[in-house]
């Protein structure tokens, strides 16, 4: 492993979180303009998360905290992994084992608002699952490898190639960083069907853990748009930073503009989007 | 070279059978079946290493064997006889048909005097050793269980007549065809072993004589007579054709065939092809692809060691090995596309009716033939890194699956009752077997394990192959999978809901046995499967298609011990702090005052309202009602199409 790779690395597991917490401080600006509000300061997710640490720790099961442990360290090794430019479907794998581990965390409790929480949590991961393992088989296509490293210093960007499952992978990213209107296994507000989902019986500790671990998996997910961009080219770094701000920022404006919709819809709407974009586009890339 | 071993293995379990006939005191039969699995795992290791001692060379024995030839076709009338008198029995006389009609072509073939060049009749190298530990090891551990869990299946089911000595002796009865199917090299010796086996699955499945044993038992007898029909004519063309009955004469006429049709035209290829596609038909039912599905499914009333045995070990396995000695053959080939077209399908189509399934073996049935699908269709790609993947996939299958029908049998017998919702926290009700079961689970799908790799490299392998079809079914086959394996797993570590009663664990000592063996030979194959790779799957490549890259880079294979280390480590290392953290117990949220126990509350009139959670079954949505009957018209349809263009194609 060359330096560079050792520096990426390590600047993803300092850095990861302050960028994700930042990214979450902006979101909530963002929407609160949207919605003519004042909003919270930038720096909110972090007082937030701090205060959290720092309460009284009341669980209902003794092992949430045992499956959390792991959805972190198994999540933070997929951006390492990712970073460290390896495998890209390996990076995905993993990540789908940490998930994995974030449902068990939702089910051990045994209670209802977090079973339901986790339930569809299970079926988020099928519905994004497809479009996840097709992003990899369109880096293979275009690209004739798995390797983020040599994806990433190829001569032109991938997306020019890979246009449909550029789309398949931004749609299913909606899911993916909960987001209406596929927020359903978690929601912002305690006020709804589903109460807070998944995380309703995470308290204290075991929700600032959560919260954290979110921030490393957004960046990894920005950071794998951000690997439809770059190339060889240095600046192409700048252009990928930017279509990641755009990205993120479609996220929010999808977020506040449209209303939650029942699983069916999600997995008919995401599975056909998939297969429409995607499923077109590994057509033309395998004929030609 | 003469090696007594194989005749053996072959002729020992049906010495053994006899002997579990006669024996009618349990435990003398307990004790000489135990003596008798372990013989036969001595005797497979005594043949891995006479096999290993002669420098891990192809082996071809027994050139001349008259004898045995007579023997065998003697025994496959009196098997004709069998089946028609058992069809008569219960009234399904054109069941008969299918055995009548196959015996009488074999003997006609070997009564008539034709001429038929002698070759070996046994065939040793590193797929029949791999296909012999399997059989041998984990259908030995079977029947170590089957004699523990017999006792408590009759106490279970106190109406039905016990019949243990019957149903051990089938088992071993099993294991010495699914040693001769195997071994043997000579065509006619496997179309008897695969008989045999078609009735034997027909006899365990209709054990129990209840009327929808009966009705399910029939069911499966006529699909894979059926198969064993196609085998019949397959192999008779191909005798009258080229005056041989070898298997791999068979595959290498074909690849000759190939190379002289330079044009990639492959319909025009002659005789052996259509031989090779009809043989490929058979295996297909055999491996319960669509649209045979349903016998397999219909076998799951029969008691536990036979499902585990008709579907992990032995019996579907048979089909998957044929094909992958056909693969080469079969490579860019119109059969060759046929069997990965319906190999994808049902790998998607299964994995989704597995997730309206809430039975717990109705869930594993499903799962095998999705995963059976998967191997199915990487024999049909024919490519190097399919078969490696194949092969993985069948080790890990094999022994996963056995794992787990075992450890839901036994969970059944305690709990009396296999539907997943009734597992709601067993992993605190009993540890143990739920320990099993999540070993086996994660086996099945989990990061970094087997199963994923080899999801990986068939995935590789069909982008590469530009087949545009098999990437849709993979992709989306696997999310379906994960999907209906996760949420039993979920199941699994809920807490409440039956704690409050007792429930004692009755599971034999014969039972953990098996259990825990299984268990340790999975961990370890996750752990060495790098090195298993290296020793013995990339030689059984390269003996297959005479050349071999590596599969997996070698910096991937160092990542996945690591990745492998930590997906170990970690939940261990949290687990151990969880255990020390100190915490205040909370009463869950439920929308009105928890009664305290976590498990009711109080509704809005003042109301005791008991909880009760389920997963999500969708069963309007992906039920075996709703897709089974059109999926296998679109198969059947596709099947009857492809055969015709590749016969027609070739004939003409």
């Amino acid at each position: 492993m060359s330096t560079t790779k050792i520096i990426l690395v390590i600047c993803y597991i300092l850095f990861a979180p302050l960028i994700g917490g930042l990214l979450d401080g902006f979101d909530r600006k963002i929407s609160a303009k949207m919605q003519r509000r004042v909003g919270p300061p930038l720096l909110q997710p972090f007082y937030d998360v701090i205060k959290l640490f720092s309460k009284q720790v009341i669980f209902v099961s003794r092992y949430q905290i045992f499956f959390l442990l792991s959805y972190t360290v198994l999540i933070i090794l997929t951006g390492v992994m990712f970073f460290a430019g390896t495998d890209i479907l390996m990076c995905f794998f993993v990540m789908s084992t940490g998930a994995t581990f974030l449902y068990f965390a939702g089910m051990v409790t045994s209670t209802p608002y977090s079973t339901m929480g986790a339930n569809r949590e299970l079926l988020q991961m099928m519905a994004y699952e497809p479009a996840v393992l097709l992003t990899c088989v369109g880096f293979y296509l275009a690209e004739g490898t798995f390797n983020v490293g040599q994806i990433a210093s190829s001569n032109v960007s991938a997306i020019l190639y890979l246009p449909g499952f550029f789309i398949a992978f931004i749609f299913i990213l909606t899911i993916k960083m909960r987001k209406s209107p596929f927020d359903l296994s978690t929601s912002h507000h305690m006020h709804q069907e589903l109460v807070k989902g998944l995380t309703t019986e995470m308290g204290a500790r075991n929700l600032a853990i959560f919260q954290v671990t979110e921030w490393y998996e957004n960046v990894f997910l920005l950071g794998v748009v951000g690997l439809y961009i770059i190339n060889c080219n240095p600046y192409s770094l700048i252009a990928a930073v930017l279509v990641v701000f755009a990205t993120y920022f479609l996220e929010i404006l999808i977020d506040n503009t449209s209303a939650r919709v029942k699983w069916d819809t999600m997995l008919k709407v995401s599975w056909g989007v998939t297969l429409f974009t995607a499923g077109i586009n590994l057509i033309i890339l395998m004929i030609i | 070279m003469v090696m007594p071993v194989v005749p053996f293995l072959i002729l020992f379990p049906l010495f053994m059978a006899c002997l579990m006939y006669l024996i009618r005191n349990d435990n003398v039969r307990k004790i000489t079946a135990f003596i008798g699995a372990a013989a036969i795992m001595t005797a497979v290791g005594i043949l891995t290493a006479q096999w290993s001692a002669g420098g891990c060379q192809v082996m071809t024995l027994y050139t001349e064997t008259p004898l045995a030839d007579h023997v065998i076709l003697a025994a496959e009338i009196l098997l004709m006889c069998v089946v028609t008198i058992l069809c008569f029995e219960y009234h399904k006389y054109w069941i008969s048909l299918l055995s009548i009609l196959p015996t009488s072509g074999m003997m006609w073939l070997e009564l008539s005097g034709s001429k038929i060049a002698s070759s070996c009749h046994v065939y040793i190298d590193r797929l029949t050793i791999l296909m012999c530990l399997i059989v041998g090891v984990i259908g030995g551990l079977i029947v170590i269980y089957a004699t523990g869990y017999m006792k408590g299946y009759h106490e279970h089911h106190k109406d039905l007549k016990d019949r243990s000595y019957y149903f051990t002796a089938l088992l071993f009865l099993f294991l010495g065809a699914m040693f001769g199917f195997v071994l043997s090299e000579s065509l006619l010796w496997i179309d008897f072993f695969w008989e045999l086996t078609s009735v034997c699955s027909f006899l365990l499945i209709g054990y129990t004589r209840e009327k929808e044993a009966i009705h399910n038992s029939f069911r499966a007898l006529w699909m894979n007579l059926f198969g064993g029909c196609a085998l019949a004519v397959g192999i008779l063309l191909f005798a009258v054709y080229q005056n041989s009955i070898s298997l791999h004469e068979l595959v290498t006429c074909c690849q000759i065939n190939q190379f002289l049709v330079p044009s990639g035209d492959s319909t025009a290829l002659g005789v052996p092809s259509i031989a090779i596609a009809l043989i490929a038909f058979a295996a297909l039912t055999k491996a319960a692809q669509l649209p045979f599905s349903t016998w397999l499914i219909g076998a799951m009333v029969a008691p536990t060691p036979s499902s585990a045995l008709l579907h992990s070990a032995t019996m579907v396995k048979a089909g998957i090995y044929i094909l992958f000695r056909l693969s080469p053959a079969m490579y860019g080939t119109m059969t060759g596309s046929m069997i990965a077209f319906i190999g994808g399908f049902t790998f998607l189509a299964t994995s989704l009716m597995a997730i309206a399934q809430s039975d717990g073996k109705k869930v594993l049935a499903f799962s095998t033939i999705s995963n059976l699908g998967l191997m199915v269709a990487c024999a049909g790609m024919g490519q190097q890194e399919t078969i490696w993947a194949g092969v993985f996939l069948m080790i890990f299958h094999a022994i996963s699956k056995s794992l787990l029908f075992q450890d839901v049998g036994a969970t059944e017998n305690s709990l009396h009752s296999r539907d997943v919702e009734d597992m709601h926290g067993l992993l605190y009700i009993m540890p143990r077997l739920a320990m099993f079961m999540f070993i086996g689970i994660a086996g099945m799908f989990l990061a970094p394990f087997g199963m994923l790799i080899s999801k990986w490299s068939a995935l590789r392998a069909s982008i590469d192959e530009r087949n545009i079809i098999l990437v849709i079914f993979i992709v989306f086959g696997s999310a379906t999978t994960s999907f209906y394996w996760t949420k039993w797993m979920g199941k699994l570590i809920s807490h409440t809901h039956l704690t409050e009663k007792k429930i004692p664990e009755v599971t034999r000592p014969t039972e953990l046995l098996s259990l825990s063996v299984h268990a340790v030979l999975m961990v370890l194959l996750c752990i060495l499967f790098p090195l298993l790779s290296k020793v013995y799957v990339n030689p059984l490549i390269e003996e297959m298609f005479g050349s071999v890259t590596d599969v997996l880079p070698n910096n991937v294979l160092i990542m996945l011990s690591f990745i492998i280390l930590l997906v170990f480590a970690v939940p261990f290392v949290s687990y151990v702090y969880s255990r020390k953290v100190t915490f205040n117990r909370k009463g869950s949220y439920m929308n009105g005052v928890n009664y305290g126990d976590n498990r009711s509350f109080v509704d809005s009139f003042g109301e005791r309202k008991v909880l009760w959670l389920s997963n999500d079954y969708f069963r309007n949505i992906v039920g075996q009602r709703k897709l089974m009957k059109p999926s296998q018209i679109f198969t059947a349809s596709v099947l009857i199409v492809m055969l015709v263009i590749i016969i027609g194609g070739a004939a003409v």
